[in-house]
């Protein structure tokens, strides 16, 4: 394929753009492509470091930050440490959000562009029928240990309690 | 009311009847990650809690208006082979499998038309996802946004003021939204202009990968193109995004079969006959195989070379060739030979029956033993 704007030398600068949302192809030889001030290099090179891994070595390397909560210690609810979440790269639970927040806020701003959520609200209806499924599933549970340990008096107790919630709705 | 453990049947598979584009996008999917409050999230997760948060869900999908009528399975109670049906359904993913330990350790329900469903106990407590024929984002969006609504009235989910919906992993937070749509593009892989297509696709904050999802290798010409970021945008915007950048990856497509018809008909029309011969009369079919030969047929139909199969025959194949649609149908697990035996067997009868219904031999073949389902008559 020969260079689009000497139309002689052979291109080897492939460069897609998207303008106005149109998908653009231009194809340069190496000396047409320095003119336009692109070089192959950069034509190339998107993302040279995956952002994931730039935020699991900071986990790892002592830095100058000073986070709201210590991230070399523990999340304390769900216990999950630096060194797990750079094996996993996964957060352990919602507090993490909060217990590695700086660090987060960073990374989520290199991977998404953004830190702000945009999209749809949520305001917890924790209503009392979320509690009643709650207490259900906790006395299904209760039932099934029951059972299991033949304990019929408190199993007895449990499917009659079960039933009477079932029944009110 | 929500049954359990109803047999698998064709739950699943509305989506290959097709829709809008069907002849180019097989199947639009959108799903959203929500986490429950005050639970670790799945991976981080005991035996109990994992259990809990299945029960939780059981329990409100009885409550959840979508759901109506439709079913619960907890996926360790299935036999290996729905389990394998489940996920060659892409109703279930294979990291669920993978991370399923033990009885009420993950589950699936589905709507009683399968329109929609949620996956529990995977990276995420809940994925809410809608599959739905050709390409139909926003109706696939508006299921999973109604069915989020309905759910989170039931359940509280995990929701940080700034980082939206919170989830396992970082590349999911904010919207918890992907969405997909599975695209054919053969035009656009033999006239070479693929690597142009997909460089700007993930130029504009889009990513692709093979039909079984992360990871998975193209086979067939089939790509699954979905938005790569999920937070700083509204659902909306994604969707929207997705769509018209896959409206212009179908106008290049056609521009690309164009080109294919006025300048290499002969090479192409060969090409389109070979897949439909060799699917039609082979004896012993590998997966892989299956797929790319699915594809050239499936540009011949849309060109109008063949006038049989249907897009919907071309698309239940694709499911129902995989191994475990395979044992279904046998009764028994199958070795690869095995299974390849009863892939050709399959492929052969499901044309055969649409040659019939077609009534007449497909465009430009003649009514020879090239469509008679047995050894040549003949000397």
């Amino acid at each position: 394929m020969l260079c689009d704007d000497c139309q002689k030398q052979e291109a080897e600068v492939h460069l897609t753009s998207i303008e106005a949302e149109e998908m653009r192809s231009v194809h340069l030889c190496v000396s047409c492509a320095n003119q336009r001030g692109i070089s192959a290099e950069a034509a190339e090179t998107v993302a040279d470091t995956p952002p994931l891994a730039d935020f699991l070595g900071q986990l790892g390397s002592p830095g100058p930050q000073t986070p709201i909560s210590d991230p070399s210690e523990p999340c304390p609810f769900c216990g999950i440490s630096a060194a797990d979440f750079r094996k996993a790269g996964r957060v352990g639970c919602s507090q993490c959000y909060v217990h590695f927040e700086t660090q987060l806020r960073g990374l989520l701003r290199r991977i998404h562009g953004s830190s702000q959520h945009a999209g749809k609200l949520y305001l917890s209806e924790a209503s009392d029928i979320t509690d009643r499924l709650g207490q259900l599933s906790s006395m299904r549970r209760r039932l099934k240990r029951a059972i299991e340990t033949e304990d019929f008096e408190t199993a007895a107790e449990l499917r009659d309690r079960i039933h009477d919630m079932e029944t009110q709705g | 009311m929500i049954q359990d453990a109803v047999p698998l049947d064709d739950r699943g598979l509305d989506w290959i009847r097709g829709g809008g584009e069907a002849e180019i996008v097989l199947s639009s999917r959108v799903r959203v990650a929500r986490n429950l409050q005050g639970f670790p999230f799945p991976g981080r997760a005991g035996a109990e809690e994992r259990a809990d948060v299945v029960e939780r869900m059981r329990a409100a999908a009885d409550h959840v208006e979508s759901l109506e009528g439709g079913s619960f399975w907890e996926v360790d109670s299935l036999d290996p082979v729905d389990r394998e049906i489940l996920v060659e359904r892409h109703l279930i993913s294979r990291d669920l499998l993978a991370t399923s330990r033990g009885p009420s350790s993950s589950a699936l329900v589905l709507a009683p038309d399968s329109s929609c469903g949620v996956m529990v106990n995977e990276e995420d407590h809940l994925r809410l996802q809608a599959l739905v024929g050709g390409l139909a984002l926003e109706a696939a969006w508006r299921q999973v946004d109604r069915l989020d609504e309905e759910i989170g009235a039931l359940l509280p989910l995990a929701f940080h003021h700034q980082f939206g919906f919170l989830t396992a992993c970082p590349t999911n937070v904010g919207t918890g939204l992907r969405a997909s749509v599975l695209i054919h593009i053969p035009g656009l892989v033999l006239t070479k202009e693929i690597s142009k297509v997909l460089e700007g696709i993930s130029q504009v904050g889009l990513t692709y990968r093979g039909l079984y999802g992360e990871g998975s290798e193209v086979v067939g010409n089939f790509f699954q193109v979905s938005n790569q970021t999920t937070l700083g945008k509204t659902e909306e915007d994604l969707i929207d995004h997705l769509g018209r950048v896959t409206g212009k990856v179908i106008d290049y497509e056609r521009s690309a079969r164009s080109v294919l018809l006025a300048e290499a008909p002969s090479v192409l029309e060969d090409k389109v006959w070979r897949a439909y011969g060799i699917l039609r009369a082979a004896r012993s079919l590998g997966l892989e195989e299956m797929m790319n030969l699915l594809s050239g047929v499936r540009l011949g139909v849309s060109l109008k070379l063949l006038n049989s199969p249907r897009v919907e025959t071309l698309n239940e194949i694709l499911v129902c060739g995989q191994l475990a649609h395979l044992e279904r149908a046998a009764g028994a697990r199958l070795s690869e030979q095995e299974a390849d035996v009863c892939r050709a067997t399959y492929v052969r009868d499901k044309l055969a029956k649409d040659e019939r219904d077609a009534g007449q031999a497909p465009a430009g073949g003649t009514s020879d033993e090239t469509v008679v389902d047995g050894p040549p008559s003949g000397g």
